[in-house]
């Protein structure tokens, strides 16, 4: 009998063991693969911005438009590729922001100053300047990436520990991290220069009273219940605009919505609950979504796109006047088609660009800008809109619908100097690839 | 030859509803009334229950050559025509469309496997939480996609390292339910009860020092919501 057990033991064992070490490996294989991802995505970041700083450097030395439009076309695509590197990198609990927005301020730039037309000067004394200071920054955050390199090839630092540093905010070496502050530090030192797009008037058209959380209540009963199932919650110190929360949350309904401290605007709704069957056509919800933004005092508003999704309508209004569509001043309405009760509304786009400034009149006429659309194009139908520009200026256009083969485009012309501002392939219907749902 | 065709086929049963049937309408109206398009030579796409842009211009188109009003807006007078010209077949197109009432149409830019990833995160990170904030996730990746400070892709910022807890440790792979999908179609559709947050935690469990530090917009459910 005892004779049994020690070669029985000795076999396990032996299996354990080779287990445990297999185990073992495949867990150093996969721990390997990852660190060499995040080396690979580091070591290539170090040598976009190296190349970076290289071509434009290059570029302030270039004089014609035959050498500087390819080399800021490169300078845009390097920093595309820089930017997926971070992207690959933990460095979400990092605060490493303001170097990727340089280098999508850089990336910026140089789209936009290849794409232009430079015929007659190639960059403007402006633009000279604007580079040079990009070369500046760019040279620093190269000297410091290069710095955090040599470390980590001398030291044999892994990106691993620095993943689980970040996640545990242990102590341990931070030449990396520290590394990488400094980097967004330089650029923080830079911030002022860089030209941001801090809108402080963004909400400058919304204005009233200041409302009490018991005023955002009432207003708030009206559409979601009876008010003691509501509670009211205030927004934050940081945000931009301030608003009330009103919300209620049931078993198996809730909903909220905001209202503005100011004026006590509604904002966003958002209900949610089970739907029934649907009773109303699309047709019909649209028409129930145009009689609540009535009752809301959403007046000149016309329904421009209705789609369905499952159970419910979703129905875009713009406002419009003089026969305008204002695109930049929408709101959106869903409606559940069981039975036509508004299951939400955002009005802040509306809102935020709703003023009384009208624009001008076209300088162009209509014959004249349906010559700059593409002859390719059938064009159908014909409205005039405001839409904003790629600087998100409101700028007034001849908008056309139109066809070319099968699919359908909307183009936008500028009604003040032709130009084609935007170009939309409406959506043909999704495929629908699995079963599931 | 529409002549000649109304003259030979007799009136099929005609299982349009009473509603009227617009753009952005899904179905087994709008089923009828493609195949019944399709077969007088007006529309030339696939037969798929949803209101789509080639359905409305063969609308316009039919409304046009029959003297009717043009508003691409099929209404009892358009039903009753399109009747007396074409047949239908209902058991011919049984399974279009997926089932009545239940096609997938996607918000204008987004594929449906967009929005299967995205329900996969938000199910992931905010399955416990109210519904405003399983759109709050939502809404948060999608102003990441348009920040300049992350990935310009759906994908690329979900799988940013670090960025999701749900994606470090795997829950992102849980099967979505159908809440956490409509909350994704809610947020592509413009709804954000974030007022723009482009990072949100949760007090109890965040261990970084600088997501503390982030202005912070609004606490909904377990998370709050900063830029």
């Amino acid at each position: 009998m005892k004779k049994w057990i020690i070669p029985i033991l000795i076999t396990a064992l032996l299996a354990v063991s080779f287990w445990g070490f297999n185990q073992y490996r495949e867990k150093q294989a996969v721990l390997v693969q990852a660190e060499n991802n995040y080396q690979r995505a580091f070591h290539e970041l170090t040598y976009y911005i190296d190349l970076l700083n290289e071509k434009i450097g290059s570029a302030l030395a270039m004089n014609s438009r035959a050498s500087l439009s390819p080399q800021l076309a490169e300078i845009w695509k390097v920093t595309s590729e820089a930017r997926a590197d971070v992207g690959q990198l933990p460095l979400s609990l990092l605060p490493f922001n303001k170097t990727e927005e340089f280098l999508f301020d850089i990336g910026d730039f140089a789209y936009n100053a290849a794409v232009k037309d430079m015929d007659q000067e190639p960059l403007s004394e402006e633009e000279v300047k604007r580079l040079e200071q990009l070369f500046k920054q760019s040279k620093e955050i190269k000297t410091n990436l290069r710095e955090v390199q040599n470390v980590v090839l001398n030291d044999h630092l892994r990106w691993m520990d620095v993943e689980l540093q970040l996640a545990t905010n242990e102590p341990g070496d931070n030449t990396i991290i520290d590394g990488f502050k400094t980097v967004e530090s330089t650029v923080d030192g830079y911030d002022d220069s860089i030209v941001e797009n801090d809108l402080d008037d963004e909400f400058s058209y919304i204005t009233g009273e200041e409302v009490s959380e018991e005023r955002a209540k009432e207003i708030g009963a009206k559409w979601l219940g009876d008010e003691e199932d509501l509670t009211v919650t205030s927004s934050k110190k940081g945000a931009k605009l301030h608003t009330f929360t009103v919300s209620f949350h049931q078993e198996d309904s809730g909903g909220y919505m905001d209202v503005s401290k100011k004026g006590g605007h509604i904002l966003n709704l958002m209900k949610t609950r089970d739907i029934g069957e649907p009773e109303l056509s699309l047709y019909q919800g649209g028409e129930k979504a145009a009689a609540y933004l009535e009752d809301l005092k959403f007046d000149n508003v016309e329904i421009v796109e209705s789609s369905q999704f499952q159970r419910v309508g979703v129905y875009r209004f713009v406002y419009k006047k003089d026969e305008v569509r204002y695109y930049t001043d929408a709101i959106q309405v869903k409606v559940a088609l069981d039975d036509g009760e508004m299951l939400g509304l955002t009005a802040l786009e509306y809102m935020k660009n709703h003023g009384e400034d009208g624009m001008e009149a076209p300088a162009i006429d209509r014959e004249e800008a349906k010559s700059m659309v593409n002859g390719n194009v059938e064009i159908l139908e014909e409205h005039m809109a405001v839409i904003n520009d790629e600087q998100g200026e409101k700028v007034l256009c001849y908008e056309f619908i139109g066809r070319r083969g099968d699919q359908t485009y909307r183009i936008f012309i500028n009604a003040d100097d032709g130009q084609e501002e935007k170009v939309e392939m409406m959506k043909r219907v999704e495929e629908q690839f699995t079963s599931s749902s | 030859m529409f002549l000649l065709l109304s003259a030979l086929m007799s009136t099929s049963a005609s299982g349009f509803s009473d509603q009227i049937i617009q753009q952005g309408a899904v179905g087994e109206d709008v089923i009828e009334l493609q195949a019944r398009l399709k077969h007088v030579g007006y529309y030339t796409g696939e037969v798929d229950g949803i209101f789509g842009w080639g359905t409305y211009w063969a609308v316009r188109n039919f409304q046009y050559e029959f003297g009717m009003e043009v508003d691409g807006l099929v209404g009892p007078d358009m039903k009753a025509r399109l009747e007396r010209v074409s047949t239908y077949d209902p058991g011919k197109y049984k399974n279009r469309g997926q089932n009545a009432g239940h096609s997938m149409s996607t918000p204008s830019g987004y594929s449906a496997n967009d929005i299967q990833l995205m329900a996969n995160a938000v199910y992931g990170e905010a399955r416990g939480e109210p519904y405003e904030g399983q759109v709050a996730v939502a809404s948060v990746i999608l102003n990441r996609v348009e920040s300049a400070a992350f990935p310009n892709s759906i994908s690329g910022v979900i799988f940013e390292p670090r960025a999701f807890t749900a994606v470090a440790d795997g829950q992102i792979w849980l099967e979505p339910n159908e809440r956490a999908r409509e909350a994704v179609i809610d947020a592509l559709n413009g709804w954000d009860p974030t007022g723009e947050a482009i990072y949100y935690f949760n007090p109890n469990t965040a261990t970084s020092d600088w997501i503390w530090s982030r202005p912070q917009i609004k606490r909904i459910g377990k998370h709050i919501f900063c830029y």
